[in-house]
C-alpha cells in the first residue's frame, strides 16, 4: 500500500471524472458525489493512521529515484489539513443538496467540488513545487467554475476579478519557480531544501522567499494582498462560499508554511520579520473590515482575513509552541468557518437577507440555530472549552517566549474584536423585536441544520479532545520544525 | 544571449502591466497574454540557453538543451490557455450582461451600506 497516500487524490479526481456521464440525472450525482468523498475520507483516515504510526510517507510516481521524480510526501501536517478538507467537504456537499438549487446542480456543481478537492489534497500533499503550481491551478480552475457557476449579474462582476487577480499570482508563481530553478537546479522541495543549505541562503534566495510570500500571500490573502477577497467571496452562493472560505485561502498559508520551514530558514531575522509584520498589519485590517459592515458575509469574509493573520503569526515565530499553535489554529479555523458559513447561510435563507439591520428575534422562532451559532461564535473567538482556545494560547506562548510581545498582545486583542463582530451578530439577529419572516420551507431548514449541527458538535469535540490531538500535532510540528525528517523520508538516503 | 532576453522579458512584463491597469476588460486580457508569454520566456531563459541540439536522443550528440525547463513551459502553456480561454468566454458573457467593458462601471456596491 505505498500508493495510499495518493488515495486522497485520486479517488475524488475519479469520481468527478465519472460523474461527467450524468449530468442531468441529479440523484445519481448526488449518490455518487457522496460515495466519493466518504470513500477519501475513509483513504484519509487511514493515511492519517498510517502517519501515526510509520512516520512520513514519501513516494516518488513511476519509482524514479527521489530528486528525478514527482515526489509526493504526506506528513502530519498535510495529512491532517487533507482529513479536515475531506470533512468539511462531506458537509458542504450534504447542505447543498438542500440549499444550491436544481439548476446548479445540472450544471457540473458536484464534478466542480471533486476536482477542487482534489487540487486542494494535491497541493496539501505534493512534494514538488512545480506540481504544486499545477495542483494550484487545478484547484483554481475549478473554483473559477464554481464562482461563475449561475451566471448571476454580481457573480460574472466579481468572478472576473477573482480570475485576473488569479492568473496574476498564477505568472508571478511561474516566474518564482524559474528563479529558484535557475540558482538551485532542481525542483523537488526535499531537495531544494538540502541545495540551499548548502549555499548557506544569499540574497537571491532571500529575494525568492519574499516573491514567494507574494505570491502565497495573494492566495492566502494577507496585508496588503487582500484585497481581492471581500468583492469576490461575496458573490457566490453560501457552501461555495463555505468550501472557498475554509479551504482556499488555508491552501495558500500551508504553502507559506511549508516554504518558510523547509527552505528558508537561514535567514529568518529576514524573511520571517516580515512574515511576523504582515500578519499584524492582517490582523488589524481584518478587525477593521469586521467591524465596519451590517453584512452577514463580509462579517464572517473578514474574520477569515483574520484567521489568516493569526496562524501566520505563530508559524512566524520559528519555536515549538508558536508552530504547533498555528496548526492547531488552522484545522480549528478551516471547521469553524465551515460551521460558521453554513449556519449564517441558514439565517439568510430564513431571513430572505444578509442586511443584520433588517432581522431580528430570530431567537422566538429558530432556537436551535441561535443556540448553535452562539456556540460557534464562542469557538470562534477562543472561549476555553471550545476549539480556539489552545491555538491562540500556544500562539501568545510562543510569541512570549521568541520576545514578540506587542504582537502577541495584538493578536489577543483581536479575539475581542471577533468576538464583538460576531455576537453583534448574534444580537441583530435573534434578539429584539421579531421581523416579519418571508415564508420559507421548514424541512428544508431542517435539512440544512443537520450539516451545519454536525460541524459544530465536530469543532467542539475538537476542543474539548485536545489533550487526544496533542501527539498528532507534535508530530507535525516535529516535521516542520526539523527539515531533516522532511528530508531523509524523500531522499532515503 | 541571456541579457537581451532579460531585457526582451522585461518589456514584455512592462506592456502586461500597462495593459492590466487600463479600464478596458479585452485591453486586461491582451495584458495577461501578454503576462504569461513574458512568464514562459522567463523559463526558459533561466534554464538556460547553452545546449548546441535538442534534446532528443540521437547517435553522438551530448550538448543537449536543458529538456526540463521545455516540459515545464509546456505545462505551463496548456494551463495559461485553458485560463485565457475561460476568460475570453467571462468577458463575453459579463459584456452581454452588463452591457459595458468599461472595468470602472463594474463595480457595485448595491447590497451593502
Amino acid at each position: 500500500m505505498i500508493n495510499l497516500l495518493l488515495f486522497p487524490i485520486i479517488i475524488p479526481f475519479l469520481f468527478a471524472i465519472l460523474l461527467l456521464f450524468f449530468k442531468e440525472n441529479v440523484r445519481m450525482q448526488r449518490v455518487l458525489t457522496l460515495i466519493g468523498v466518504v470513500l477519501s475520507l475513509v483513504a484519509s483516515f487511514y493515511l492519517l493512521i498510517t502517519v501515526k504510526t510509520d512516520g512520513v510517507q514519501a513516494i516518488t510516481l513511476g519509482s524514479w529515484p527521489a530528486p528525478f521524480g514527482i515526489s509526493m510526501v504526506s506528513d502530519m501536517l498535510s495529512a491532517l489539513l487533507v482529513t479536515t478538507t475531506l470533512l468539511l467537504t462531506l458537509f458542504v456537499v450534504i447542505y447543498s443538496f438542500t440549499s444550491i438549487g436544481q439548476e446548479r446542480e445540472r450544471f457540473f456543481y458536484y464534478p466542480a467540488i471533486l476536482f477542487m478537492v482534489t487540487g486542494v489534497n494535491g497541493a496539501f500533499t505534493t512534494g514538488d513545487i512545480f506540481n504544486m503550481f499545477v495542483f494550484f491551478e487545478v484547484l483554481l480552475i475549478a473554483s473559477y467554475l464554481l464562482i461563475v457557476l449561475g451566471g448571476e449579474k454580481k457573480q460574472l462582476r466579481e468572478s472576473i476579478k477573482y480570475i485576473l487577480v488569479n492568473v496574476v499570482s498564477s505568472a508571478l508563481f511561474v516566474i518564482t519557480v524559474a528563479f529558484l530553478y535557475s540558482v538551485v537546479g532542481t525542483l523537488n522541495m526535499a531537495d531544494i531544501s538540502v541545495k540551499i543549505t548548502e549555499i548557506g541562503q544569499p540574497g537571491i534566495i532571500t529575494l525568492i522567499a519574499v516573491l514567494l510570500l507574494i505570491v502565497f500571500g495573494i492566495k492566502g490573502s494577507i496585508f496588503p494582498l487582500h484585497f481581492w477577497l471581500p468583492g469576490s467571496y461575496a458573490a457566490p452562493p453560501i457552501p461555495v462560499l463555505a468550501l472557498f472560505g475554509a479551504l482556499l485561502t488555508k491552501v495558500g498559508v500551508y504553502a507559506i508554511m511549508r516554504t518558510y520551514t523547509l527552505f528558508f530558514t537561514h535567514n529568518i531575522g529576514f524573511t520571517h520579520e516580515i512574515l511576523m509584520a504582515l500578519s499584524i498589519l492582517t490582523i488589524l485590517i481584518g478587525c477593521i473590515g469586521a467591524l465596519a459592515y451590517f453584512d452577514l458575509k463580509q462579517i464572517i469574509i473578514y474574520n477569515i482575513v483574520i484567521a489568516v493573520g493569526v496562524i501566520l503569526f505563530g508559524a512566524a515565530q520559528m519555536n515549538e509552541a508558536g508552530i504547533s499553535g498555528a496548526i492547531f489554529y488552522l484545522i480549528h479555523d478551516m471547521l469553524i468557518k465551515g460551521a460558521l458559513f453554513l449556519l449564517i447561510g441558514i439565517i439568510i435563507y430564513v431571513t430572505g437577507t444578509s442586511n443584520l439591520r433588517k432581522m431580528g428575534g430570530l431567537m422566538k422562532t429558530h432556537a436551535p440555530l441561535g443556540w448553535f451559532f452562539l456556540i460557534a461564535a464562542f469557538g470562534l473567538a477562543g472561549i476555553p472549552p471550545l476549539s480556539g482556545f489552545v491555538g491562540k494560547l500556544l500562539i501568545a506562548q510562543g510569541a512570549f517566549q521568541a520576545g514578540n510581545v506587542w504582537g502577541s498582545i495584538i493578536m489577543l486583542a483581536s479575539s475581542l474584536i471577533v468576538l464583538l463582530s460576531v455576537m453583534r451578530i448574534f444580537i441583530y439577529a435573534f434578539w429584539g423585536e421579531p421581523v416579519e419572516l418571508p415564508k420559507t420551507n421548514r424541512k428544508s431548514y431542517v435539512r440544512m441544520m443537520f450539516p451545519a449541527i454536525a460541524m459544530v458538535v465536530l469543532s467542539i469535540f475538537y476542543g474539548v479532545g485536545t489533550e487526544w490531538l496533542i501527539p498528532y500535532m507534535t508530530d507535525a510540528t516535529d516535521v516542520l520544525l526539523d527539515p531533516s525528517i522532511y528530508i531523509d523520508a524523500v531522499l532515503k538516503e | 544571449m541571456e541579457l537581451l532576453m532579460a531585457i526582451l522579458i522585461g518589456v514584455l512584463f512592462t506592456a502586461a502591466v500597462y495593459l492590466i491597469l487600463s479600464r478596458s476588460l479585452l485591453k486586461i486580457v491582451i495584458g495577461t497574454g501578454l503576462l504569461s508569454h513574458g512568464a514562459h520566456l522567463l523559463i526558459l531563459t533561466m534554464g538556460g540557453l547553452g545546449g548546441a541540439s535538442p534534446p532528443v536522443l540521437a547517435e553522438g550528440v551530448t550538448d543537449f538543451a536543458d529538456p526540463l525547463p521545455q516540459a515545464l513551459i509546456l505545462t505551463a502553456i496548456v494551463i495559461s490557455f485553458g485560463v485565457t480561454a475561460f476568460i475570453l468566454v467571462m468577458a463575453y458573457r459579463a459584456y452581454a450582461v452588463h452591457k459595458t467593458d468599461d472595468m470602472n462601471q463594474l463595480k457595485g456596491n448595491d447590497e451593502h451600506d
